[in-house]
C-alpha cells in the first residue's frame, strides 16, 4: 500500500482497511473488510441498524483497536505505530459524534478553541477571532458564549461540526450527521460538508442511513451486512443503487424496493 | 463601480504572476508572509496578500490596515490580489472576515472577486447567517457588591424551592402509605442493599474506631479515680446516644447521599427524569421515593450496629488496658443502658436518614444539565446533609435534655 499512497494523483488512496476484523470480546461484528477511502472522497459507511457502522467509526478515528488486520493512513499502519506517532495521526481528524458530544460545562467557544488553544501557539485574540469564524461557517454566529445546554439539539450538532474542523483537520468522520435534523437543516449540513471538501480538499467519511444524503453528498461508499458480518459492495452508491449484484444492497438503497 | 470592471482592470494593469507593482506600500510582513495595499486612482485599495497564509505562521491582524484607513480616508472600495498566495487555511479566512468586519464598520464597500474561488465560498458561508445580536440571554453578575447581592437572592429563591420539594416528598410518602405509590419495589430492594448492607465494612471499622477512642479517651481520666470500670458507661452511652448516629450519619451522607444526587443528577443530564414525567410517572414517587425509605429503614439499623461495635471496641481496651474483666464490663454496660437511650439514639438517627435521604435527592433533583452541575449537585448534597445532621444532633441533644430523657 506504501507504493500507492506515494503516487501523487487526485485519487490516491488516503485511508485503508486490510483484512479488518471487529469484535468485541468474542462476538465478532464484522470481519474481513478491505477497502480504501480515497484522498477528498465523501465516503458513505452504510447499512441496517446494528450491523457496526459506528463500531467501525470507532476503529477508524482510532478509539477501539482491530481485532484483526490492518487500517493505514496516507501508508503509515495506525494501531503498529507508536502513540506519538497515533496521536499526530489523530490531530488530522475530526470528529462529530451523533449527539455532539460537547463538553456541557464549556461554552461553544470553549469546546471549539480546546484544540487550538493545545495544539498551536496563537494567542487569545486570534484563537477567538477563528472560533467565531468555525461558528459562524456552520451558522452559529454570536452563540459563543452559551453553554450546550441552552442551544437545540441541531445547533449542539452544528456546534459539533465547528469542534471537528477546528484544527483544518484532514479528514472528517461524521457518525450520522443528518440524524435528528429538519429537512432543511440537514440539506444545508450535506452542502456545508462538501463545501468543506471542495474548499478544504478534506476526506470525509460519513455514517449515515439517511438515503437523500448519501446520494447527494457520497462518491463512495461501503455496505456493511449484519447477518453474513461482512462488507458485500462498495463503490459509488448512485451506481450500487442499479448495478450491484446484491439485491440487499440494492433494496436497501432504493428503500425496500427492488 | 461594477466588479467585472474591477476585474478586468486588474488584469489589465499586471497579468502575470510575480510583475512588480509600483505603487505596493507593505503594512506588515514576516518571512513566511506579506501584508501590502495598492492604492488605485479610482478609490480602491486592493489588499495584495503574498505567501503562506497558514494559522501556525502567526498571521497578522487588521491594525496595519485600519490605521492605514484612518490617514487615507478617501476610499470607497476594497479589493484583493491573492494571486500570490501560495497556502492558505483558516487563518487567511479569519484575516479576511476581520477585514470584512473593518470595512463594514467605517462603510467601505468590498469586492471579494480577487480571491481564490475555496476561500470566497467559504467567506459566504460564514457571513450567510447573521450573527445573532439579541439572544435574550442574561448576563451574570460581575461586581463584587452585585454578586453577593446576586448570592443572597439565589439564596433566598432557594427556599421556597426546597419547602415545595419537601411538600413534594410528603406527598410521596403519603400515597406510599395509601398503596398508591408508583415505584418499582426491585428497585426500593436494590436500594437497601446498596445503602444498607454494603456499608457494613465502613460502618464497622468507623464505629470500632470511635469506640476505641471515647474508651482511651475517658480510660486516662477515671483511672487518676481508680474508676475505670465506667469505662463502660462512657462508652456505651456516648455511643447509643450520640456517636454512633452522627458517624453513620456522616458516611451515609459520603456514601448514600453523594450517590443519590449524582445519580439523579446524571438522569436530569439524559433527561429521564423528563421521559418519566411525560408517562405520568411521578419522579417523587418513582425515584424520591425509594431512596427516602431506604435510608429511614437503614441509617437507625446501621447506627444500632454501629453502637454495638462502638461498646466491643470499648471492651476490648478497658479488658486489654486497663484492668476490666469481660463479665463487669458488660454488667456495666446493662446496668448503664436501658431502652430509652436506645430510642434516643434510634430517634436521631432516623432524622438523620431523613435529611441525608433529603439533601441527596433535593439536590440531584435540581442539578442542572451539565457534567460540573452534576459535580455540584453532588457536593453540595453532601455539604448540605452533613450541616444539617450536625445542626439537628445539636438540637436534639439540647431537647432531649431538656425533657429529661
Amino acid at each position: 500500500m506504501t507504493a500507492t499512497a506515494q503516487q501523487v494523483s487526485p485519487d490516491r488512496v488516503h485511508i485503508s482497511l486490510r483484512d479488518l476484523t471487529m469484535a468485541y470480546g468474542d462476538f465478532v461484528i464484522q470481519r474481513d473488510l478491505s477497502f480504501d477511502i480515497n484522498h477528498e472522497d465523501i465516503f458513505i459507511i452504510m447499512g441496517g441498524s446494528g450491523c457496526g457502522k459506528s463500531t467501525l467509526l470507532k476503529h477508524l478515528i482510532g478509539l477501539m483497536a482491530p481485532t484483526r488486520g490492518d487500517i493505514e493512513y496516507d501508508g503509515v499502519n495506525f494501531w503498529t505505530s507508536s502513540p506519538q506517532v497515533q496521536n499526530k495521526l489523530k490531530h488530522r481528524f475530526g470528529v462529530l459524534f451523533q449527539s455532539g458530544a460537547l463538553w456541557s460545562s464549556q461554552t461553544l467557544a470553549e469546546n471549539v478553541a480546546l484544540s487550538i488553544e493545545e495544539y498551536t501557539d496563537l494567542g487569545k485574540k486570534q484563537i477567538s477571532e477563528v472560533v467565531s469564524y468555525k461558528l459562524a461557517l456552520v451558522g452559529l454566529a454570536g452563540y459563543e458564549d452559551f453553554y450546550p445546554s441552552e442551544i437545540s439539539g441541531g445547533m449542539r450538532k452544528r456546534a459539533g461540526l465547528a469542534r471537528a474542523m477546528a484544527l483544518d483537520p484532514e479528514i472528517l468522520f461524521f457518525d450520522e450527521p443528518s440524524a435528528g435534523l429538519d429537512p432543511i437543516s440537514a440539506k444545508r449540513l450535506d452542502e456545508l460538508i462538501l463545501e468543506l471538501r471542495d474548499s478544504l480538499k478534506t476526506t470525509v467519511v460519513v455514517v449515515t442511513h439517511e438515503l437523500a444524503s448519501i446520494f447527494d453528498i457520497g462518491n463512495n461508499s461501503v455496505f456493511l451486512d449484519v447477518e453474513t458480518k461482512t462488507m458485500i459492495a462498495t463503490g459509488d452508491p448512485s451506481k450500487l443503487r442499479t448495478d450491484s449484484p446484491e439485491a440487499k444492497v440494492r433494496e436497501f438503497l432504493n428503500r425496500g424496493k427492488t | 463601480m461594477s466588479l467585472s470592471y474591477y476585474t478586468g482592470m486588474s488584469r489589465h494593469l499586471y497579468g502575470d504572476r510575480d510583475i512588480i507593482i509600483p505603487n505596493l506600500v507593505t503594512l506588515s510582513d514576516s518571512k513566511h508572509w506579506s501584508l501590502s495595499v495598492n492604492p488605485m486612482d479610482n478609490g480602491t485599495l486592493i489588499i495584495v496578500a503574498a505567501g503562506d497564509w497558514r494559522l501556525k505562521n502567526n498571521l497578522p491582524d487588521v491594525g496595519s490596515l485600519h490605521a492605514y484607513l484612518g490617514d487615507h480616508p478617501d476610499y470607497q472600495q476594497l479589493g484583493f490580489d491573492s494571486r500570490q498566495v501560495s497556502h492558505w487555511d483558516t487563518g487567511f479566512c479569519t484575516f479576511l472576515l476581520s477585514v470584512i468586519e473593518l470595512s463594514n464598520s467605517v462603510g467601505i464597500k468590498v469586492d471579494l472577486s480577487g480571491l481564490p474561488e475555496g476561500v470566497r465560498r467559504l467567506l459566504m458561508l460564514a457571513t450567510a447567517v447573521p450573527q445573532v445580536k439579541d439572544t435574550g440571554r442574561q448576563y451574570q453578575a460581575t461586581g463584587n457588591l452585585q454578586k453577593i447581592g446576586q448570592s443572597a437572592i439565589d439564596f433566598a429563591n432557594g427556599v421556597p424551592a426546597a419547602l415545595h420539594f419537601l411538600g413534594e416528598v410528603v406527598l410521596a410518602l403519603v400515597q406510599f402509605f395509601k398503596g398508591k405509590a408508583q415505584y418499582k419495589r426491585a428497585d426500593l430492594f436494590l436500594i437497601i442493599q446498596e445503602v444498607g448492607p454494603n456499608a457494613l465494612p465502613i460502618v464497622t471499622l468507623i464505629s470500632f474506631l470511635v469506640g476505641l477512642i471515647l474508651a482511651y479517651m475517658g480510660a486516662v481520666q477515671l483511672q487518676q479515680f481508680g474508676a475505670q470500670i465506667f469505662i463502660a458507661d462512657l462508652v456505651g452511652i456516648g455511643m447509643v446516644r450520640e456517636m454512633a448516629g452522627l458517624m453513620t450519619g456522616i458516611i451515609m451522607a459520603g456514601r448514600s447521599g453523594a450517590a443519590f444526587a449524582a445519580q439523579l443528577g446524571t438522569m436530569q443530564v439524559n433527561e429521564e427524569i423528563d421521559a418519566l414525567k411525560t408517562l405520568g410517572i411521578s419522579p417523587m414517587e418513582y425515584l424520591v421515593l425509594p431512596r427516602m425509605l431506604a435510608l429511614i429503614m437503614m441509617v437507625p439499623l446501621l447506627t444500632l450496629y454501629g453502637s454495638i461495635v462502638g461498646m466491643i471496641a470499648g471492651m476490648v481496651i478497658a479488658v486489654s488496658a486497663f484492668d476490666v474483666t469481660v463479665f463487669e464490663y458488660y454488667n456495666q454496660t446493662l446496668r448503664a443502658l436501658n431502652v430509652q437511650q436506645f430510642l434516643v439514639g434510634l430517634s436521631k438517627a432516623t432524622v438523620y436518614g431523613v435529611l441525608i435521604a433529603y439533601s441527596g435527592c433535593l439536590r440531584g433533583m435540581q442539578s442542572g444539565r451539565s457534567a460540573s452541575a452534576v459535580g455540584e449537585a453532588t457536593t453540595s448534597a453532601v455539604v448540605t446533609s452533613i450541616v444539617l445532621i450536625v445542626v439537628a444532633a445539636s438540637i436534639l441533644t439540647i431537647v432531649f435534655h431538656a425533657l429529661g430523657i
